[in-house]
Parts: structure tokens; sequence; C-alpha cells
């Protein structure tokens, strides 16, 4: 029995009995249920084994809806043990090991998810191609983001979850402060997804510069391709440092170095200094894709071409260079000197000036435009004004004098909810209702859609602007409950109140998939939203090998140049097409780095050296693999064309 | 013949070499641990310039913008986080 103690939670709660049984309950119905309908090998062969971008996208926004909905329901848990004084719904423990939590699925697993879920679907098709330049390695990008996340989940079941915040600050995470194996989680989990997101950065690196469209030369990209091209630069300058970090963690918990302690040599600060090294360009990965999609949405249904494209672009890039330049300004309070903190605080305010280019070649985007109010130019109507507000408390926390006052309330955790909330989650829901025709084949409900715009944009702002008052007043983040005579009760309970709209407004989205799935129209053609990139110029839902002939495009909105000056996109005639087969591999060697990792966490050498073995093996299979590809014949996309009604 | 004989990289080779003893020294010599250093950051840098022109071709495709873009923003941020990494944590720290 001894050797299963250590996977015994050392925290209990009737909450996480509850957990574990509901787990088990839905893994043995989930087994039960594919086994029933005979899906096995529909699941094997159309899913586990796709090296489809299309269906990759797709897998990456259903995890992070599911991650979604996983850190929600944390994030209510808060605000209800928040929600009065000297409230006992979660202990201190408890609170720790959710407000940590919340923060990584939210960010990493959720956050990641879908901005790369949205790249894998848009990008090949905006810029007319068949597929990502390395289609297997995508497939086993999304595994280790699955493994990483399933890892991180099976972490408040099995051996306790991490406390030591999102942050996750040496020496409070190191194993004098933090003796569970909580901690050993969190570097594990975030550590094999962030291969994968680092796989992806290259991946799509190399698809953009070398895979796009004849005519089309990098000025003449549209601006989500931009705006993922230059994620993805950052992605790979930004995540080998958190790698790095995670590793000396892993060896300061695992192996007894003292790279993070505050004895021997070590240096305590240094992780929250690496930390946020790769912690501020990853605010920029999350927020730039999210300005791609509101170009899109902005010039679409406003029904003029995006203002001022070069200095859209000037911007981005500006934006990926300083974002490397500001990660002090995450602790101007550790005790370095006025010259350190002064150089910070001019650099963050400077990178405010880019992104505020950016809200005025919006504005003026809209600025006599037909304006069409659908849900997707809703969310990014809203995101105007409710990102300016998180803007500018931005500018107000990097005053480093200042920031003694707010550094820690709750004034801080409203800044970045606003920045996030408005920024990515507005601009991932109105990407998947715009893109999701392009996806399915049918459009999304509009009438729900707004109903959830309106509770989660008024539920946002219940929720979150309290918090700018309690901090200011005082309020520090993190704390798990407050004595009544500080009086933030009542704002506090606002806040719940915001939360649960946003729960609704959860709901209302969800609610809206199923309700379109049963009732939407199937027949809405090639071009629901008249819109004006290239990814509309094939059909919908897109066939395997996006476009039957390659199109050639002479400006970033060639579809527009097609439907209204005549401009011919598809000169050429039917060739076969070169296809990438289905593998196996990635969801396997995904098993592997899944097992190595939970090994890992809890020191069983002999899994990890098993589950080593297994990774190897892998890598030498694909090396000795002889696979060409296959070829989808002229007779075949003529049907297939045909089956889209009409040929062109 | 001429044209056969790789000359370019034969000198980047031979280079390469010298480099290497160069900072061998730093070892079998007696001198203070600032100069090893310098030497062996200098030596290193040169040495994965070389690496990068010689043998792997960074200038000899069509790709060469975009390669040497990268490279260089590279070592920008590198530059950039190692040298805010020490102001931060050991110069500016009061």
């Amino acid at each position: 029995m001894e050797f299963f103690d250590r996977f015994a939670v050392p925290h209990p709660s009737p909450l996480i009995y509850a957990s574990m049984v509901a787990i088990a309950l839905t893994l043995i119905a989930v087994v039960i249920g594919i086994t029933y309908f005979k899906k096995w090998g529909y699941l094997w062969r159309e899913w586990l084994t796709t090296v489809d971008h299309k269906r990759i996208g797709m897998m990456y926004i259903i995890s992070a809806l599911l991650m979604l909905f996983r850190g929600g329901v944390d994030g209510i848990m808060m605000r209800l043990q928040t929600a009065v004084p000297e409230n006992s719904f979660l202990d201190a423990q408890h609170y720790n090991e959710v407000f940590t939590t919340h923060g990584i699925v939210m960010i990493i697993f959720m956050a990641m998810a879908f901005i790369i879920g949205m790249m894998n679907i848009v990008v090949p098709l905006q810029i007319g191609a068949r597929d990502v330049a390395f289609p297997r390695l995508n497939a086993i990008s999304f595994w280790l983001y699955f493994a990483g996340a399933m890892l991180f989940n099976v972490s408040f079941v099995i051996g306790g979850s991490p406390d030591a915040g999102w942050t996750n600050y040496f020496p409070l995470a190191g194993t004098d402060f933090s003796q569970s194996v909580g901690v050993n989680y969190y570097m594990w989990a975030l550590q094999i997804s962030g291969l994968g997101t680092l796989m992806t950065g290259i991946n799509f690196i190399v698809t953009i510069l070398k895979m796009r469209a004849p005519g089309m030369t990098l000025m003449k990209m549209p601006m989500f391709t931009w705006s993922a091209l230059i994620t993805n630069v950052i992605i790979v300058f930004a995540f080998p440092v958190l790698t790095i970090a995670l590793l000396m963690g892993t060896l300061d918990r695992q192996f007894g170095t003292h790279f993070f302690a505050s004895t021997n040599g070590g240096m305590d600060m240094l992780w929250a200094n690496l930390f946020w090294v790769w912690g501020h360009p990853e605010v920029y990965i999350l927020i730039l894709p999210a300005f791609g999609i509101y170009s899109e949405v902005i010039a679409t249904f406003s029904q003029r071409n995006l203002y001022g494209y070069k200095s859209m672009v000037g911007s981005m890039v500006l934006i990926s260079f300083m974002s490397f330049l500001v990660w002090v300004h995450h602790f101007f309070t550790m005790g370095h000197g006025p010259l350190v903190n002064g150089i910070f605080s001019i650099t963050t305010m400077a990178i405010a000036v880019p992104t505020g280019i950016k809200i005025f070649n919006w504005l003026l985007t809209m600025w006599k435009g037909k304006i069409r109010f659908t849900v997707p130019m809703l969310y990014s109507i809203g995101f105007i004004p409710l990102f300016t507000i998180g803007g500018v408390t931005g500018v107000m926390l990097a005053i480093a004098s200042a920031d003694y006052q707010y550094h820690n309330t709750m004034f801080l955790v409203a800044h970045f909810h606003n920045v996030i909330i408005p920024g990515v989650v507005f601009a991932m829901l109105a990407g998947l209702t715009y893109w999701w025709p392009k996806v399915f084949g049918f459009m999304l409900n509009e009438r729900i859609g707004k109903w959830g715009f309106w509770f989660l944009s008024i539920g946002f702002c219940l929720a979150f602007f309290p918090m700018y008052i309690t901090g200011l007043d005082g309020q520090a983040r993190r704390m798990y409950t407050y004595s009544e005579e500080t009086g933030f009760g009542p704002l506090n309970l606002l806040s719940f109140f915001g939360a649960g709209l946003m729960a609704i407004a959860f709901i209302l989205i969800v609610f809206n998939i199923y309700y379109s799935f049963r009732n939407s129209p199937r027949n809405v053609g090639q071009d629901p939203w008249n819109a004006r990139s290239l990814e509309w110029a094939t059909h919908n839902p897109v066939p395997e090998y996006n476009f039957a002939v390659t199109p050639v495009v002479n400006s970033s909105e060639a579809f527009w140049d097609s439907k209204k000056n005549g401009h011919n996109l598809f000169p050429d005639k039917f060739e076969k097409i070169h296809m990438p087969n289905n593998s196996g591999v990635p969801v396997i060697m995904a098993g592997f780095f899944f097992i190595f990792g939970f090994s890992f966490v809890f020191s069983i050498w002999i899994g990890v050296i098993l589950a080593a073995l297994g990774i190897f093996g892998c890598m030498a299979y694909r090396t000795f693999e002889n696979d060409h590809g296959r070829y989808i014949s002229v007779e075949e996309i003529k049907e297939t064309e045909k089956k889209y009604g009409g040929a062109k | 013949m001429k044209e056969l004989f790789p000359a370019k990289q034969v000198m980047g080779f031979v280079s390469s070499l010298l480099l290497t003893v160069v900072a061998l020294c730093v070892y079998f010599l007696d001198m203070s641990f600032e100069v090893g250093m310098t030497i062996l950051l200098v030596t290193a840098f040169i040495q994965a310039a070389l690496q990068l022109v010689f043998f792997m071709h960074a200038g000899e495709s069509s790709d060469k913008k975009a390669i040497y873009t990268n490279v260089y923003y590279g070592i920008a941020i590198a530059l950039v986080t190692v040298f805010g990494t020490l102001l931060t944590l050991i110069w500016g720290y009061m």
C-alpha cells in the first residue's frame, strides 16, 4: 500500500471526492458510448491519426472550450468564496490550488489552444496552401499540448494540485514550502505542452514564409496571417526561456540543485525574472492573433478595406521586439533601484503607442463604413472601449512609483482580466462565429449569439470593474477571505453576480452550437458574410485539399477583388494533388510523453525510463519510415467539386 | 579543378580548429577568470558564426534575407535578455 500512498490527495475535501467520482463516471460513460456506437475505428482513422490542419484546429478548439469550462468553474468558485466576508466555502489551501490552476488552465490550456486552433484552421486557407508545412509535426504539437493539459488536470484528483500561484514564484514553489507533488505537475505539464507550442511556432513560420499562393508577397498577406507570423516568431524566441526555467525548477525540486534557492549561491529572484522574460512576450502571443481576428472582422462588416495596412504591420513588428523589453514591470517592487524601474517604466509606456495606433486604425476602418451588427462585429465593437480601459489601467500600473500602491492588489487582477477577456476571449468568440460556416458549413444562430454577447459583456463589467475599486482600497489578490470591517463585501458580491452572468453567457454559447447544429440551414453557400480574404474563395465546409486549384492573388483582399474587380483567382486547370498520409505515431508518442511526465512528477524512475524509450522508439520509427504521401486524382477532385455544386 | 575545390569550406575548417585551440588555451594557460571568460565568449560566438555561414550555408540560398534577419533578431533578443537580467538582478539592485 505504501506505493499508492503518494497518489492520495494531501488535502482532500468533499468537492474533490465528488470530482473524482464525476471524472470516473464520465470516463466510463465515454468509453461505453464509443464502444456501443462502434465508433473506435472512426475515431482512430478520422481524428486521432489525422494530420489535416482543419481537424487539428477543431480538436484544439474543442479542447479549449473544455478548458474554458474547467477554468471558468475555478473562477466562479473563487468569486463564490469571496462573495461575502468570512466565507468558509473553500479553505485557504483549496483556494490557493483553485487560483493557481485557474491561471494556468486559462492561459496555457484555454487561450493558447484557442489561438493555435484558429491559426490552424485559418492560416493555410488564407495563404492558399493545402496544409501546414509539416503536417505530422502539427499533429505532434496538438497531442503534446493535449498530453500536457490532461497531466495538469489529473493533478487535483491524484497527488494534489499546484498551489504557488500561476507565476509559481520560488522560494514558495521550492520543496521547503511546497512539499506535495503539485508544483512538479506544474513543471511537467507546462514543459510538455510548451514543447508542442514551440513546434507549432516553427511550423507556422515555415508555412507562412514558404507556402503562400503565387502572387502573395509578404505585404499582400491578410492581416490575420500577418499577426500569426509575428506571434509565431515571438513563440520561437520566448518559449525556450520557459523551457529552461522549468527545467531548472525541476532540477531544484527533484535533484537538489540550488538555482532558485536563497542559499548556496542560488538566487530566488531569478525564477521571477526568467518567468517574465517568457511571460511578457506570452501576453503578446495571446493578444496579437486577437488583433488579427478583429482586423478581419471589422473590415468585413464595415465593408471597407482595412485602414492603414502598413502601419498595422509595422506596429506588430515593433510590438514583437518591444515585448521583450518590458518584463521587469511585473516585479517593480522586488527591490531594484530607480534606474532599473525607470527604464522599464518607459519601455512599458512606449509599447502602448503601437497598440494605440491599431485602435485608431480599427476606428478609421469603421469610419463611414456600412456597418453590419453581426455577432462577430458586436464582439469587435465591444472590444475597443473595454480593451482601451484595460490598456489605460496598464499604463497606470506602468508608473513604477505608483505601482507600489497597486502591486498585488485586486486592481492588478482587474487590469489583466480587462485586457485578456475583451482582448482574447472576445476575439476567439468573434473568430469562432465568423469562421464557423467555413469549417462546418452552417451558421451559428445570430439571436442566441447576441444574447451571449450581452450577457458576457455586462457580466464582465460587473465582475471586474468593482475589483478596481476594492484593489485601490487595499484588497490584496489571492486572499481567500476578509473581515467585514474592511468593507469589501458589497463590491465582491456584485463581482460574484457578474461572474454568474458570464457563466450564463458560456451556457448560451454552448447551447447556440447545439441549437444551430439542429436547426441551421445547410446551404449557406460559399460566402455567407460577404467577406474579403482568400479563405472564403473555397467551399464551405472546406474539402480536405482546401483549394481544387492553386489560387493566384494580387492583393491582401484577393476574394473581394475576384468578386468586385473581375480578378481571376483560379486561372489554372485541375491537377492531381499531393497530400500527406495520416499517422498514429503522434498520438502514441504523446501517450508516452504523458506517462513520462506522470512518472517524473512522482519520481517513479522505472516509468520515466520506459516512457523515454517509447518516445525515442517513436522517433526512430519515424526516421526509418518510408512515407511519400498520396495523390488525389483529377477525377476524384472533379467528383468532389461536383458534390459541392458546380466545378470551377 | 579550381571550381571543384571547396576552398571556402577548408578555410572555415582550419579557422574553426584554430578557434578551438585558442579556447583550449584558457584551460592550459594560467589566466584570470575575467580574461578567460572573455576569450571563451568571443571564440564561441565567432565559432557559431563560422558554422552557420560555411557549413550550414546560411547565405547561399534565396532565403538569405529571412535567415539573417532571424539570426540578428535572435542575437538582439539574447543580448537584451542577458544584459537586462544582469541589470535587474545585479547592477541595478539596491
